[in-house]
């Protein structure tokens, strides 16, 4: 009777799902060693939560990916909650995040245009621009200074606020909800929900004063498209600015600070970036493939709405599979010596950004970001160093990204 | 013999970054090849708007489409 299974299947079948999430990982500089153990083991594997839902986790870049672009792994399905996560998963329903095909399309496709390479070029200068005014503001300030507050922060957040239209002397509004929104499930669901309703009122009013007042942004453009063609609910409209706005700065500031704390942790890479800056734009994507910008690591959970093969293991119609991109961006598959730091690298088909529909609509905007912020930083800045041991950050309690409250640098 | 349905040509350029996300939406017309990238699986085909959706979801817009016969541009 067995004979007739795949190796794989039967071993699924015959072993006990892992208790999931796993402890926080002893370093912030890898992902958790339980995670490495089955990519090498058990590639595809069933975890299990402490209220006993069970799900997948895929670990190896290939099956990730499918997991990211094949058609039969929904989003809008996982939606529901009962389905397993340890992110914001609620947060997701009634965004763009949260659908598939077609109503994503139909909502993608009114912002894409805004955000290609091309567009995003077109910014690289008034982004210089500001990384320069930042740093002139830090030069200014007594050492050792906050990172944080003088530059990883406000530089992404002036820059969507710019392509949004929203004020940026609002900043400290909608900073504190944005992180409620960003929660993970150790927080009380209630916070996250009360934010994300903040958000939607401080948005109702924007657009409230917008449709008096329009403006030359990605908001007024929306709007438009809403009032003149009806192609978005005023809700999606609402939703859309919140999405964009969250998503436009946290992972960024995040992720600049993460590869300040990376490269501190490694100083013959930021030696190497002193001595070549040409070569910041290889550095920013191995530093995209390497920083562990969040502890668990997954993007959001996807659910089979049919039996689907993956990686040689039979998922279940209806099973959620949580597709762990750090881990998969350290497939030895992937690349070679993948638990190395090499800013020489340059490989840009990391999983960081996702695949598939939702592959990150602001990537190439993160990416000239980050690379002016770190051309800006080691050129302007080259004796830069963390001012407080790596075991004595402070990291926000409950986020899916690893969010410092203060970054204290001397220079 | 004249066929009632326009036929258009695609071509993925050198700016594809493999983020996929033609494969998603358009998985009968494109294919991932083995250096990571997107290729068309035909490059003449008939008209599909799936295509058209791939072409508008590119962050790179290294999708293009174009009549087969004339050329003429059709997107991004």
């Amino acid at each position: 009777m067995l004979a007739g299974r795949r190796v794989a299947e039967v071993n699924t079948l015959t072993e006990a799902p892992v208790p999931y999430p796993f402890p926080s990982p002893p370093s912030i500089f890898h992902p958790s060693p339980e995670l490495g153990e089955l990519q090498r083991t058990r590639p595809v594997a069933q975890f299990q939560l402490a209220d006993g839902r069970t799900g997948w986790l895929a670990t190896r870049s290939d099956d990730v990916r499918q997991v990211l672009t094949d058609q039969r792994f929904s989003r809008a399905a996982a939606n529901d909650p009962d389905v397993p996560d340890i992110g914001p998963g609620a947060e997701a329903a009634g965004s763009i995040i949260g659908m598939d095909p077609p109503e994503h399309t139909r909502l993608r496709r009114l912002v894409a245009g805004a955000f290609t390479a091309r567009r995003v070029e077109a910014l690289r200068p008034r982004v210089a621009v500001l990384v320069d005014k930042l740093i002139d503001d830090l030069l200014k300030q007594p050492q050792p200074a906050d990172l944080v507050e003088g530059f990883s922060l406000p530089l992404p957040v002036q820059v969507i606020c710019e392509l949004l239209g929203v004020p940026a002397h609002d900043r400290h509004t909608f900073h504190e909800w944005s992180d409620a929104v960003l929660g993970d499930a150790s927080r009380d669901p209630e916070q996250a929900a009360l934010a994300f309703g903040q958000l939607a009122m401080y948005f109702a009013g924007l657009i409230a004063a917008k449709r008096a007042q329009p403006g030359d942004d990605l908001l007024t453009a929306l709007i438009a498209a809403r009032d003149a063609d009806d192609r978005l609910s005023e809700e999606e409209l609402v939703v859309l600015g919140i999405t964009l706005l969250v998503a436009g700065h946290e992972t960024t500031a995040n992720q600049i600070n993460m590869m300040l704390v990376t490269l501190h942790e490694f100083p013959e890479q930021w030696e190497q970036l002193r001595a070549e800056p040409t070569g910041i734009p290889q550095a920013v994507e191995e530093l995209m493939r390497f920083v562990q910008l969040g502890e668990a690591g997954a993007a959001f959970p996807r659910v089979a709405t049919e039996e689907v093969d993956l990686g040689g293991v039979r998922i279940p119609a209806g099973a959620a599979v949580l597709p762990v991109l750090t881990v998969a961006n350290r497939d030895p598959a992937l690349v070679t010596d993948p638990d190395r730091l090499d800013v020489t690298r340059g490989l840009s088909t990391h999983l960081s950004f996702g695949a598939g529909v939702h592959h990150c609509l602001g990537a190439q905007l993160a990416r000239m970001e980050l690379q002016e912020a770190l051309r800006g930083l080691v050129t302007r800045l080259p004796q830069l160093r963390i001012a407080t041991p790596v075991a004595d950050l402070h990291f926000k309690k409950g986020m899916i990204v690893r969010s410092l409250r203060a970054l204290p640098v001397r220079w | 013999m004249v066929t009632d349905q326009p036929r258009w040509r695609v071509h993925v350029g050198e700016a594809c970054i493999a983020a996929g996300s033609c494969l998603a939406l358009a998985p009968h017309r494109f294919t991932r090849g083995a250096d990571g990238r997107s290729h068309p699986t035909d490059t003449v085909f008939k008209a599909d708007d799936a295509v058209l959706d791939a072409a508008a979801s590119c962050p790179m817009e290294a999708i293009t489409v174009s009549h087969a016969q004339t050329g003429e541009p059709i997107a991004p």
